[in-house]
């Protein structure tokens, strides 16, 4: 990250915006052309599961291609000039550290705040501790459990300092994307089966043409759903949380493979994988800005506005 | 005509001016910024104190026709990989689920019985098949393992006898015991000649995962902790195996040990497996040390 901001002081940032059990920083990168008005915003966050190895690997690509094009790249660089991205290569910096430690600790999850109330285990599931739907379903209670929802919703304090931060920039951020492995998925909000998100059929529309644009690149298949149709049930994800304050697009990627490797993704499949991951953020982001910025409707309001008056005044010349 | 021509200009500008509503799609209540994020229309009581639970959502158990890109066509198909490994798998021969084209399920006395359409790949030839598939979840008490049945087309097509056979022959004099760790490690890599004891670890596990799986879960091998080969018996190749395994539901690591058989004849057997116990004790403390 330190090295992003040298090599690119005019666009790239770092923020810490909160601290782990262990009292690490969690940092994201802010990058962006930098203008004098407010921006709108993209934010992606990886590594919330110490384990899923590719998901910061994807985050490091994601900012070095944007480094990379935004100077040559038209549509890139218009995006850079009117969005700011936000990008948390790792949030969960605890676990990913403890699941690097050796051999044993390779498959850790969680955080790794220990366990309360006479429980020994550590660690609290993240991506259930998020103040929506907090415990509904999807979750344990034993703290021992992969899925442990927490002692309450934002016990944890790397989920206090995601919901902090879009808390502030809520209205300023087009789509949330929250990175994991494995399973080939996009999932939509929301993770609880009985409720609906109002857009669910944009989220759909866009998801599905963001797995089209990913299968076009090494052919993989990504499905695209919500967390209970095509995966399960869970509630208190970033995801949903996302959702519930208003941020209209929102997605989980679940990255390669679908089981054979699994967690353990090998050396020669992380390009491939973030190439194809890349082009899928790239057509959601792609669609939140153009939606912003190229207003379909005014564009064809004008056009025929245009068009009728026109002829209206060609008719009026020759009468 | 001039009052014709106003209304054909200020109309189609009221049309438009619709289609930048939002559409709600109605289906459940939509859970907008301004309601309170934890408020669920449901009554279900979630107070725990005490008490140590899985919330899981009673899971409406489809009926008829399966949307092959959902979850219950997905399990059960994996069902059916797990099936096809312990019979036609081997140090040279691995079958992983590709693709789910259609499928039904029914309820049939107390069981639930699904219909299902496959693509399934070899993964070392990369030789894909079609399968036909049925199997049978046994419901009511007593945890039992599902009853497959499944037809392929064109997947066993690879020709592995020559590769099986020096396997066998290399390992089966029981002078150098072969033996091994943590493949795949932590960066997915293994060493060429530690793949097929992979393969053979990830054939077994299906056993065990055969015999698991139900409706609610969904099994990989993650990992193969360690191998050891033991003395050859019965013209058997033996080998204990320490596998850990992904159920995707409840995201838990399982461990087993397998006591391992192999011959280019009789297959790959499970003699014994034994669950390991989650170790609690194991949880080192933190370390402060970066």
């Amino acid at each position: 990250m330190e090295q992003m901001k040298r090599e690119n002081p005019d666009v790239v940032s770092s923020m810490v915006y909160g601290q782990t059990y262990e009292r690490r920083n969690i940092t994201l990168l802010k990058i962006g052309l930098s203008s004098t008005g407010r921006k709108k915003a993209i934010w992606m966050d990886c590594g919330i599961h110490a384990r899923e190895w590719i998901a910061p690997a994807f985050c490091q690509y994601f900012v070095r291609e944007i480094l990379r094009t935004y100077k040559t790249d038209t549509k890139v660089n218009e995006m850079m000039k009117n969005l700011d991205f936000y990008i948390t290569p790792v949030l969960n910096v605890d676990g990913y550290i403890y699941s690097w430690h050796n051999e044993s600790t390779r498959l850790w999850r969680k955080s790794r705040s220990p366990g309360t109330g006479g429980c020994t285990c550590y660690g609290t599931d993240l991506n259930r501790n998020f103040y929506a739907n907090w415990g509904m379903v999807g979750v344990s209670t034993d703290c021992c459990s992969q899925t442990y929802c927490g002692t309450k919703a934002l016990s944890e304090s790397e989920a206090w300092a995601v919901t902090d931060m879009l808390g502030k920039m809520r209205e300023d951020i087009l789509a949330f994307l929250t990175i994991h492995s494995y399973g080939q998925l996009i999932l939509v909000p929301y993770g609880h089966p009985n409720i609906s998100a109002p857009n669910y059929d944009e989220l759909m529309e866009v998801g599905l043409g963001a797995a089209t644009a990913i299968k076009a690149v090494h052919g993989m298949d990504y499905t695209v759903g919500t967390s209970p149709d095509v995966l399960y049930a869970n509630s208190g994800s970033s995801r949903d949380f996302a959702r519930l304050i208003g941020i209209p697009l929102s997605f989980t990627f679940e990255l390669r493979d679908k089981g054979k490797h699994g967690f353990e993704l090998p050396e020669d499949q992380i390009q491939p994988t973030c190439e194809e991951a890349y082009a899928g953020a790239h057509h959601i982001i792609t669609y939140a800005h153009d939606k912003v910025f190229y207003s379909y409707a005014v564009t064809v309001t004008a056009t025929l506005w245009t068009t009728l008056l026109a002829a209206w005044v060609s008719s009026a010349i020759l009468l | 005509m001039d009052w014709t021509l106003l209304i054909l200009l200020v109309v189609p500008t009221l049309v438009h001016g619709n289609s930048t509503v939002t559409v709600r799609t109605g289906s459940g209540p939509p859970v907008g910024s301004d309601q309170h994020p934890n408020s669920v229309p449901l009554s279900e009581d979630t107070q725990t104190t005490t008490e140590v639970r899985e919330v899981v959502v009673e899971e409406v158990m489809t009926t008829g026709v399966l949307n092959p890109s959902h979850y219950p066509a997905r399990r059960a198909a994996t069902v059916v990989q797990h099936y096809l490994n312990t019979r036609y798998g081997s140090p040279y021969r691995w079958i992983f689920l590709s693709k789910v084209h259609s499928g039904s399920a029914e309820d049939v006395a107390e069981m639930r019985k699904y219909q299902l359409e496959l693509t399934m790949q070899e993964t070392i030839s990369n030789v894909s098949g079609q399968c036909s598939a049925e199997l049978l979840f046994p419901g009511g008490e007593g945890q039992s393992a599902p009853q497959v049945q499944a037809s392929c087309e064109g997947l066993l097509q690879s020709n592995t006898t020559a590769q099986e056979e020096a396997f066998y022959q290399q390992h089966r004099a029981s002078n150098n015991m072969v033996s091994g760790t943590d493949i795949p490690d932590s960066y997915g890599h293994m060493e060429p000649n530690m793949k097929p004891f992979w393969h053979l670890g990830g054939v077994a596990s299906s056993f065990i995962m055969l015999r698991e799986s139900n409706e609610s879960t969904l099994y990989n091998m993650a990992q193969v902790a360690n191998f050891t080969q033991l003395e050859t018996e019965k013209d058997q190749l033996r080998f204990n195996y320490h596998v850990l395994l992904h159920e995707m539901i409840s995201q838990e690591i399982i461990h087993w040990k397998l006591l391992v058989t192999w011959s280019p004849e009789q297959g790959v057997k499970v003699l014994q497996s034994e669950l390991q116990p989650k170790c609690h004790d194991c949880e080192a403390p933190p370390n402060t040390t970066n």
